[in-house]
Order: C-alpha cells, then sequence, then structure tokens
C-alpha cells in the first residue's frame, strides 16, 4: 500500500468513498434512504459550485437553473424515449447525459458571459437566470408544463436487486454512484493543472496573464466544469422525485446551494458535502423540533416555512464569523493543531497539489479578487 | 509525502470494510418483505391518516380552512366513539402549492409517519409529482382535492380516487348553462396553465364547439398578474368568461377586470368559485358588488337552508374555533365524512386492500348534490353540478343539475340529493 499518488489516488479513493456510501445505505431505512439520495444529487451541484466560487472566485447564484436545465434535460429525454420503447439503464444513461449537457450548454454561456464581467455584474446575470426559469417554463408551456413541471415514469429496481433492496435504496445507489464520478472527476480537475491555473486567476489575474494563463478561457471553463456537475445533480435529483418543476429551483434554493458551500467550506468538496447534508436535513431537523415543541397550530405553520431560512441565515453568519474556513476549516484546524502540524495558515503558493483524496488544504476565504486587480 | 497520507487511506479502507460487514449482515433481514404482519397506520384505537395541503404560498389563502374544517369532523366524529371504535388522526402537513415540497412531504407521510392512507391531498400541480409514488407503494390515495381526470384512470392508478368534479365535466356544465341561459353570447375562458384549466377548456369546447370560445387566456400561479389576459379577453369582446383559476386568481381577474372598466358575465369553475373566500380577498363592501350574478357550479350541500350545512355550522363552532364559515369548510367536512363512511364500509380491521374494495363498489353515498360515480371502473367521485349564483352577496343553488355522461353529453337533471342521517356519523 505505498505509493498512490495523483489521478489513481483520487479515483481510489473516490471509489472507496462511493462503495462506504452504498454500503451505508444498507443501514438506513427508506426515508433516511431517499434523504440520502437527495444529498447526493444536491452534492453534485455544491461540489460544482464550491470549485467555482473557491477556484476562480466567480459567484454563481444561478446553480439551481443549471440543475433544472440537468433535470428537464433528463425529464424530456426520459420521456421520449418512454414512448420510443427504451426502458432501464439505457433510458437513464441517456436522459443523464442529456440533462448533463443541457446544463453545459447554458453553463458554457454563462461562463463566456463570467469572462467579460466581474463581481455583482456576474451574480446578477445569473440571479436573472434563475429569476427567468418560471416565465420561461410558462411561456413554453406545451414543452415544459409550466408550474405543473414534467412528470416522468417510475424506475423501480431492477430485478435481480429486487428482492434485496426497496426502492429509495436504489434510488440511493444511483445517487451515489453519480455522485461519486461526479466528484471524482471535479477533484481530479481540481487537483490537476486546470485547477492550479483556477486558483492563479483568482488571486492575481493579471499575474496569470503575463505568466501566459489565458485568464478569460479558464473562467469560462470553470464555469462550464461546475454547470456539468450542476446538470448531473439536477438530473439525479429528477430520477429520484420522477419529476421536476420551476417550484423545485427557486431563487431561495440557488442562494440556499451558495450558503451551503460556503457553511460548509469554500473550495473543498468535503465541505460541499457537510452543506448538501444541511440543506436537506436542517429544514427536517427544524420541522421535528418545532413539531415536538407542541406550538399552536398557526403559529406552527407559519414557522414550518420560514423557520429553516432564518436558522440558515443565522448559521451563514456565526460559522462565517467563527471559522472564516466554514465547518470544513474548523474540522481541519482541529485536527491540525492535535498534530501540531506545521501551521494552520492557508496555502503557500509553493506547496504541491494536495494528495489527500477528494479534500486538499482548506483554502481561507478571501475577498474575491477585486483587490488585485490594479 | 506518501507517508503523510498513509493513515486517512488505511483508515478509510477500514470503515469501508467495517461497513461493508455490517452491511451484509445486514443483508439477511432484507427490510422490503419484512412488515407484512399489520397494516400501517392502523391500530387498535387509531387510525392515522395524511394529507398535504397549502397552508402557504400562493394557494394558501384560498384552502388553508379546508383541513382545519377535516380535522373539526374527525373531531366531532372521535367524540361520537370514532369508527368501529377506532379514532382518527389526520396528518396535515404544508406543501406551500410546491410540488417539489409535496414530493418531500409525502414520502415523510408515507415513510416516516406511516399513515394508513393518503386523503384528500390538494393541488392538480402538486399531487401530480406524488402519484406515481403512491401508487407504486400501494398507498391508498383517496379524494384527491382536485378535478383533473388524471386520478381516474383505475388501470394505471388502482390506488387513487377523486374528490373534486371532473373539471371536463364541470366545463360541460358550465357551458351548458351558458347556452341555456344566456343564449348568443360570446364565451371566453382564463385557465391555469396546467392540466386545471385544459380540461375545464376541453369540457367547453365538449359543447360549445371547438371554436366555440372567442378567446383562450392562461395564467401561471407563479405570477400574481393578469391584467395582460382580461385586457385581452376586454379586447376580444367577450361577454362570459369561465374562470378555471384558484380562489386568489378569480379574485385577482374579477378585481382586475373592475379596474379596467370591463363587467362581464363571471362563470367560476367550484375550485375558485366560493363566495365567502372571494370576498376575504375583495372586501365586504366591494365583493357583493363586483360579483352581483357570479355563476359557480358547486356539488356540495352548500344551500342557504340544507341540513348538511347545519349540522357543519355547529361542528364548525364547536370544533373548529367558530372559524369563518365558507365552502372550505363545507368541502373539508364533506370530505372527512367520505373517508368515515369508507372506513366503516372497509370492515372491523380494514386493510388497504379492503378500503379500495369498499369505495370500488359502488355502495358510498357521500352527501354530494349529485351522486358519487365511484365504482370498479370508475374512480371519479362526482361527474355532475349543481349551478350556484350570487344575489345580495348571497351564494345559493338555482336548482339546476347538470350531469355528464363523461362522453361529452350533458343533461339537466332533478337529482335528490343524499339526506342527513345518524347526526352525520356514518353507521358501522
Amino acid at each position: 500500500m505505498t505509493s498512490l499518488t495523483g489521478t489513481p489516488r483520487v479515483i481510489a479513493g473516490g471509489v472507496a468513498l462511493t462503495v462506504l456510501a452504498i454500503a451505508c445505505t444498507f443501514l438506513l431505512d427508506p426515508y433516511r434512504n431517499y434523504q440520502l439520495a437527495l444529498v447526493a444529487a444536491y452534492l453534485c451541484a455544491t461540489a460544482g459550485l464550491t470549485l467555482l466560487i473557491g477556484l476562480t472566485g466567480q459567484l454563481s447564484l444561478g446553480h439551481a437553473a443549471l440543475m433544472a436545465a440537468g433535470g428537464y434535460g433528463y425529464a424530456l429525454t426520459a420521456n421520449a424515449l418512454t414512448d420510443a420503447g427504451v426502458e432501464g439503464l439505457p433510458r437513464f444513461i441517456l436522459g443523464l447525459i442529456a440533462g448533463v449537457v443541457a446544463a453545459g450548454v447554458i453553463g458554457l454561456l454563462l461562463g463566456l458571459a463570467a469572462a467579460r464581467l466581474h463581481g455583482p455584474y456576474l451574480a446578477g446575470v445569473t440571479l436573472a437566470l434563475v429569476i427567468a426559469l418560471p416565465a420561461f417554463t410558462s411561456v413554453f408551456v406545451g414543452v415544459f408544463r409550466g408550474d405543473q413541471g414534467v412528470q416522468i415514469a417510475y424506475d423501480g429496481v431492477p430485478e435481480a436487486l429486487s428482492a434485496l433492496i426497496a426502492v429509495e435504496q436504489w434510488q440511493a445507489w444511483v445517487a451515489i454512484l453519480v455522485a461519486g464520478i461526479t466528484l471524482t472527476l471535479l477533484t481530479l480537475v481540481r487537483n490537476g493543472k486546470a485547477g492550479l491555473r483556477m486558483r492563479a486567476v483568482r488571486d492575481d489575474e493579471v499575474a496569470a496573464r503575463l505568466s501566459g494563463i489565458p485568464a478569460g478561457r479558464v473562467k469560462v471553463h470553470a464555469f462550464l466544469v461546475s454547470a456539468l456537475g450542476a446538470g448531473a445533480g439536477g438530473a439525479v435529483l429528477c430520477f429520484v422525485t420522477q419529476s421536476v418543476s420551476p417550484g423545485a429551483y427557486t431563487l431561495a434554493f440557488s442562494l440556499l446551494l451558495v450558503v451551503a458551500v460556503v457553511v460548509g467550506g469554500l473550495g473543498s468538496i468535503l465541505g460541499a458535502a457537510i452543506g448538501s447534508a444541511l440543506i436537506v436535513l436542517l429544514p427536517w431537523l427544524v420541522q421535528t423540533g418545532t413539531g415536538a415543541l407542541s406550538l399552536p397550530g398557526e403559529l406552527q405553520q407559519r414557522l414550518s416555512g420560514n423557520l429553516p431560512v432564518l436558522v440558515f441565515g443565522a448559521l451563514l453568519i456565526v460559522v462565517t464569523a467563527v471559522w472564516p474556513g466554514g465547518i470544513r476549516g474548523a474540522l481541519r484546524g482541529r485536527k491540525a493543531s492535535g498534530t501540531a502540524a506545521s501551521g494552520t495558515t492557508g496555502h503557500s503558493p509553493s506547496e504541491p497539489i494536495s494528495t489527500e483524496p477528494l479534500t486538499t488544504e482548506p483554502l481561507t476565504i478571501q475577498p474575491v479578487s477585486t483587490e488585485s486587480e490594479r | 509525502m506518501s507517508h503523510r497520507s498513509a493513515p486517512p487511506r488505511s483508515a478509510i479502507t477500514v470503515a469501508a470494510a467495517s461497513v461493508m460487514l455490517i452491511a451484509l449482515s445486514g443483508c439477511s433481514t432484507p427490510a422490503p418483505a419484512g412488515e407484512a404482519a399489520s397494516t400501517p397506520g392502523i391500530t387498535e384505537e387509531t387510525v392515522t391518516i395524511g394529507t398535504h395541503h397549502p397552508l402557504t404560498g400562493p394557494a394558501a389563502a384560498g384552502y388553508a380552512s379546508i383541513s382545519a374544517a377535516t380535522t373539526a369532523y374527525f373531531e366531532y366524529l372521535n367524540e361520537q366513539g370514532g369508527i368501529h371504535g377506532r379514532t382518527i388522526e389526520y396528518v396535515v402537513k404544508d406543501d406551500g402549492y410546491n410540488p417539489s415540497n409535496t414530493q418531500n412531504v409525502v414520502r415523510e407521510l408515507v415513510e416516516e409517519d406511516e399513515v394508513f392512507a393518503v386523503v384528500n391531498g390538494l393541488g392538480t400541480p402538486t399531487h401530480t409529482s406524488v402519484l406515481d409514488y403512491l401508487n407504486q407503494k400501494k398507498v391508498p390515495d383517496l379524494f384527491v382535492a382536485s378535478g383533473s381526470t388524471s386520478w381516474n384512470q383505475p388501470e394505471k392508478y388502482p390506488y387513487t380516487f377523486a374528490y373534486n368534479v371532473d373539471y371536463v365535466a364541470e366545463g360541460e356544465a358550465l357551458a351548458q348553462y351558458a347556452e341555456d341561459e344566456f343564449p348568443g353570447k360570446s364565451v371566453c375562458v382564463l385557465g391555469q396553465d396546467d392540466d386545471f384549466g385544459t380540461e375545464f377548456t376541453t369540457g367547453l369546447q365538449n359543447v360549445l364547439g371547438a371554436d366555440g370560445l372567442a378567446s383562450v387566456q392562461t395564467y401561471s400561479v407563479s405570477n400574481q398578474d393578469v391584467v395582460a389576459q382580461i385586457s385581452a379577453m376586454k379586447a376580444a369582446g367577450c361577454e362570459i368568461n369561465m374562470l378555471a383559476t384558484v380562489n386568489g386568481f378569480t379574485a385577482l381577474a374579477v378585481g382586475t377586470a373592475a379596474k379596467l372598466g370591463y363587467a362581464p358575465q363571471w362563470f367560476s369553475s367550484s375550485s375558485g368559485g366560493d363566495y365567502p373566500t372571494l370576498v376575504t380577498f375583495l372586501g365586504a363592501d366591494l365583493a357583493p358588488k363586483l360579483l352581483q350574478g357570479f355563476v359557480s357550479t358547486n356539488y356540495l350541500p352548500f344551500g342557504q337552508d340544507d341540513e348538511w350545512r347545519a349540522l357543519f355550522e355547529e361542528i364548525n363552532t364547536e370544533y373548529n374555533d367558530d372559524a369563518p364559515f365558507d365552502g372550505n369548510t363545507v368541502y373539508g367536512m364533506s370530505v372527512a365524512y367520505l373517508f368515515a363512511e369508507a372506513l366503516a364500509a372497509a370492515g372491523e380491521d380494514p386493510t388497504r386492500e379492503s378500503l379500495i374494495e369498499a369505495i370500488s363498489s359502488g355502495d358510498l353515498e357521500g352527501n354530494g348534490v349529485v351522486p358519487l360515480s365511484f365504482g370498479d371502473d370508475s374512480h371519479a367521485a362526482f361527474m355532475g353540478v349543481g349551478i350556484t349564483t350570487v344575489d345580495g352577496g348571497v351564494q345559493d343553488f338555482v336548482g339546476s343539475t347538470y350531469v355528464s355522461d363523461g362522453k361529452g353529453k350533458v343533461s339537466k337533471d332533478d337529482v335528490e340529493p343524499v339526506s342527513l342521517s345518524n347526526e352525520g356519523v356514518p353507521e358501522d
């Protein structure tokens, strides 16, 4: 078991974690498996987003719309294939590809805009995308079916497995598998030369250009990669819930994705995982909590929709105040001080690209590269 | 470097191996086949059922009071001893009229709360998103609060039954009433951009002909502005405007038209035509003026001197904190009554199968102004409606009942409504 390094090491780590997660599904009841499948689907998107924000400093408030593109791409393709008599694995794979491609195309367009826009202007464009989504699905109601969204046929457990596992567990497997592949690929991008270039562009765009890095192309590339992740997430979410509708991809959800990656720890894949788990579990925990308090019915109704958002906001403030590196940074900080490792502050550019599977040195949140403009 | 990173990797290997071991031992007791012995949601003393309703969001103002009324009727019933000695517990979850939330809360009801049945899940777009799931899980999906024809597919969805009058039948009834009472007028429609609006429009066209509508407008719930649509109807010279709208949008349409100085004759589906609810949107001083002559369908006992209505008003006072009494209250209590009747018919020890059988038998009576249409090959609740109008701020039946044969033919009928017996408690 000596030195697996670089790409094989990341792949080995990815496979190990995927197998681990799939094994975990046996310990969970169906509803928890459903929640796990949701976490895995969101993780595809947050992992892409954390890469985008953390590595290139480009803020996207439109990732919900990219997920929706993945979801609609999957649903429309799956329905077309169902009509054509294609079922099972081919339908899923083709649908997934269509979803990822749909999100990729939009991501590419956004990326082209991103290469020309900075900070708030870029955020504005991505914001417009997610706000326009319900209007778009209403205008092309024949295809996207308005607020009602598109429904797809149920994909049951394959026969060979049907005696062994429940349908939720099967869905969790599929979601975990897609998330595992997506995350491994994203980690490879992140740890490889492309990731290094992204960081260089983020830290000092002028210096990067002077070193011969095509900053514009790197930014477009980052947006594209991140959108592909979101597309995969949206497609998987559609597979798990058998439907996609604009109501699932609101502005609030887009913001939630950003909050999740910031709370988890910007730039870190583990942070994205923590953030995705929070998106799924926090509303449920809050609801269970308020349910246990036996509050008057009307108050409980009002709280059930709003309290999770409030808790998220509070969490964001507390986490960024106490651990600027997010929860991931906090975890790492404790570990490092325990082993008296060589300092926990930030990363030095000369440090070799990380070799830990799926995670690297925490990126301290830096105010996005505006100060280095001149 | 490889030294530094060795521990985490071996830790992962060990963890993976141990989890695999636990997992394999878990395999020997497969989760899904386990619980055959008992029926979910049924104990010696209780029957637990659940639903999804919009308690927040765009549709909440029009419908949030339904589940409260249902709960009130069940409390009344429980105090009379329940059904076969069991009390009914009704779990209501908020989905904000957002299909993606519906998915979550319905899974929670089925997996976490282990409900016996889902009763009266509200909304076409919302409930569509859980239709496959509930049937896959073989959970009785009873009395969906929507008139979409999707619920009436016994072969494809054997566990799903509708409650509202079929939207197509409703459109047909209103179109026929328009032809009978307002001949020669130009008819238009404003519909929600989903199955609700589409099917209602189909019903209108079944009677008026494919080109019988002067203008067809749609709106989307996520956009609270219908100025464009109402202006288009005004420009098209529409004299009768048919509405397939939820309550909030009925009020919005009527209010917008008034602002534009446009006063057509309004015809509304039952889903968005509840006068007391519309008053809460339009205000008590304006509503009687704006809604004078407002035509709407109804299939539930909402007549001013109906004995069911009197009973429900009593229950509302005693068990629902004397909340405002409106069509939603009658609706919520009527659907609760129908469920109680079905549960009573399902036998001493009800199972999901016996419940489905009891409804499919066609023996349930309910309390509608037209008979129930449930049967082996029909999962539609009502195929006909009574017509109501508003006069001087009072909504009441005009006495005409229209029943569709499900094939585009409407007949004007005189049907005897189901009379009240045993103080509204189904007999075991």
